[in-house]
């Protein structure tokens, strides 16, 4: 469950424009795009619930806690546990494999995956046979899929992701909206995409338009 | 490559520092130990720390030759525990010739390794340095040349030595000595004389280049070499006194070049400091993303700090061995030149504190490095694409 209530945010640096932002509240395994031309704040928005921006007013609840009441650390530590971000452009430890970006992801988050899960996650997102190559090793597709794994190992209560289909054709988007999904499912998590790309339209039956 | 420089600064500075550390403290050590067994020394006038240097030390050459009575009659003085006569100026294959009496060895507390002491005259024994290197064995008997300095011109040839005995390694100068009693040194140079055809002194007095001397008491030192340089035509220096000046002359030299491996290491230090803001700075993506995944900014400060300690580390324990490695050169180069050899000794507590500083540097780096990863912006550093 995600719930934000009359969230706002001015960027300091500029403090040109302040962002309002509607009101969100999904379910128990409820799923969202959220939609919007660019500039109108979707990834502020995507920040604001993920923690890693503090709204001047408004609040995020994710479950039952109240995520901007939280000190850093406990922030920190509920981030890591509970929230799972695939990030637009894709972001790894540049130097470690791919197994070890997954490991580093599950050490940090003091969640540990079992075995089985992994080796699913893996085959199911077609890393196996790549797993223990440097991640500058893998091609432009290995590597979203990727940072998809690195969303979901950890089994969050919600996932948040960024344009993950900006990039693809569309074979490679139908297949990422349906991983997605089905890892939405598997972990019990709310997935919450953010995009303006009119092909996922179809797949969600909740829009939130910006 | 800014990594590389800040490890090879690193080591650079540590490498200087251990090796003139090394090097001032086993010489130090090397001229305490040789130069303690003797209170004074009476020799010819001239430099009082040339005096030591050749009576004591055997590095240099001797003032002159003094009369053996003058000396005898010196000797003695009631304040004059014991005195031992030395005479030297020939060599074998640069290896000194020492004449002198069996009480020699026992100040240095050499003993025997083989063999048997010299007893009569033109028996030798060698000291440990000089048996290896010439490879004798027992009962080899060799020509001893004149001077201080391997030579085939003026060899004493009618007056062979025989090697009887091996003295076990003292640490000391009596390892690169050859030891002999006085009656021999001063034969061979009789007969040399009576051959040329020197007239001069031939039935004179003996001669010897010095006489080693020890006090009852310590007061008795200044006060005797005071009346022996003001009365006489000897000279007394005090071991002790000179070798102190000396290594205060040398001790300049070590401080300026320790000077120069503490301003290598303090530009080490920049260079560590940074290459760790460089790695933050191009980093900060992963760092941030870490910070996704929950790592708090301890998590990340630790980061920083264990590349840095290793950073230094690698750079620290790289110059130990570098300074190792010299020292080891350094000995198997000149260990002819002075007597000596250096010795490739286990870390020493001095060394220790080099690395204290060393990492106390790291982390004052490590710190200012990561003042950026305080208000390290997550939001920022992961959307913008």
């Amino acid at each position: 469950m995600i719930r934000t209530t009359s969230l706002r945010f001015t960027y300091q640096n500029t403090k040109t424009h302040t962002f309002y932002f509607p009101d969100i509240d999904l379910s128990f395994e409820q799923n969202a795009l959220i939609l919007g031309p660019s500039g109108i704040g979707k990834t502020t928005l995507l920040h604001l619930m993920a923690g890693l921006l503090i709204p001047e007013k408004g609040n995020v609840f994710i479950g039952n806690t109240c995520v901007h009441q939280l000190t850093r650390n406990q922030l920190n530590n509920f981030r890591g546990k509970h929230i799972g971000i695939i990030f637009q452009r894709t972001y790894f430890i540049k130097s470690l494999t791919l197994l070890e970006n997954l490991r580093i992801r599950e050490k940090l988050s003091k969640k540990t995956t079992d075995q089985h899960r992994k080796k699913q996650l893996l085959e199911q997102l077609e890393l196996t046979e790549v797993r223990n190559k440097k991640v500058h090793e893998l091609s432009e597709g290995q590597r979203q899929r990727l940072s998809i794994a690195l969303g979901v190992i950890h089994k969050p209560k919600v996932i948040l992701a960024d344009e993950p289909t900006s990039n693809l054709d569309d074979k490679n988007c139908e297949k990422v909206i349906s991983l997605l999904k089905k890892e939405a499912q598997i972990c019990k998590s709310n997935l919450v995409i953010i995009t303006h790309d009119q092909r996922v339209k179809s797949h969600f039956n909740k829009h939130i338009i910006l | 490559m800014n990594t590389l420089l800040s490890i090879l600064l690193l080591t650079l500075s540590i490498l200087l520092a251990t090796f003139v550390l090394q090097i001032s403290k086993q010489l130090n050590h090397h001229l305490e130990k040789n130069s303690k067994p003797f209170d004074m020394v009476i020799g010819a006038k001239g430099s009082p720390l040339q005096l030591v240097l050749s009576a004591i030390l055997h590095i240099d050459n001797p003032t002159g030759n003094i009369a053996l009575d003058e000396a005898l009659r010196i000797s003695k003085n009631p304040m004059i525990k014991e005195a031992i006569p030395v005479s030297y100026g020939d060599n074998y294959r640069g290896y000194r010739i020492l004449g002198t009496s069996d009480e020699y060895l026992h100040k240095y507390g050499a003993t025997l390794k083989e063999g048997k002491l010299n007893t009569k005259n033109f028996e030798a024994v060698f000291g440990a340095a000089v048996a290896k290197k010439l490879n004798f064995s027992i009962g080899n008997s060799f020509v001893s040349s004149h001077g201080l300095i391997q030579n085939e011109i003026e060899v004493h040839g009618e007056k062979p030595f025989v090697m009887t005995g091996i003295l076990a390694p003292t640490g000391t100068v009596v390892d690169h000595l050859i030891i002999t009693n006085l009656e021999s040194i001063w034969e061979v140079h009789e007969h040399e004389d009576e051959h040329l055809e020197y007239e001069k002194h031939k039935d004179e007095h003996k001669e010897i280049t010095a006489l080693l001397l020890n006090f009852r008491n310590p007061i008795g030192a200044l006060q005797l070499s005071r009346s022996i340089n003001k009365d006489t035509s000897l000279q007394g220096a005090l071991p002790k006194f000179e070798i102190d000046r000396l290594l205060s002359f040398l001790g300049i030299g070590f401080q300026t070049i320790n000077g120069i491996a503490m301003a290598i290491l303090l530009v080490a230090g920049l260079s560590i400091f940074i290459s760790l803001i460089k790695t933050v700075r191009e980093r900060k993506h992963e760092l941030a993303l870490l910070r996704t995944y929950g790592a708090t900014t301890f998590q990340l400060l630790k980061l920083v700090f264990l590349e840095a300690l290793f950073l230094s580390l690698i750079g620290y324990i790289l110059g130990w061995l570098l300074g190792r490695v010299s020292l080891l050169l350094f000995s198997a180069l000149d260990s002819d030149t002075y007597t000596y050899h250096l010795e490739v000794n286990a870390p020493d507590i001095q060394e220790f504190f080099i690395l204290v500083i060393v990492i106390f540097m790291t982390v004052l780096a490590a710190i200012l490095a990561s003042f950026s990863l305080f208000k390290l912006n997550i939001s920022k550093n992961l959307a913008d694409a």
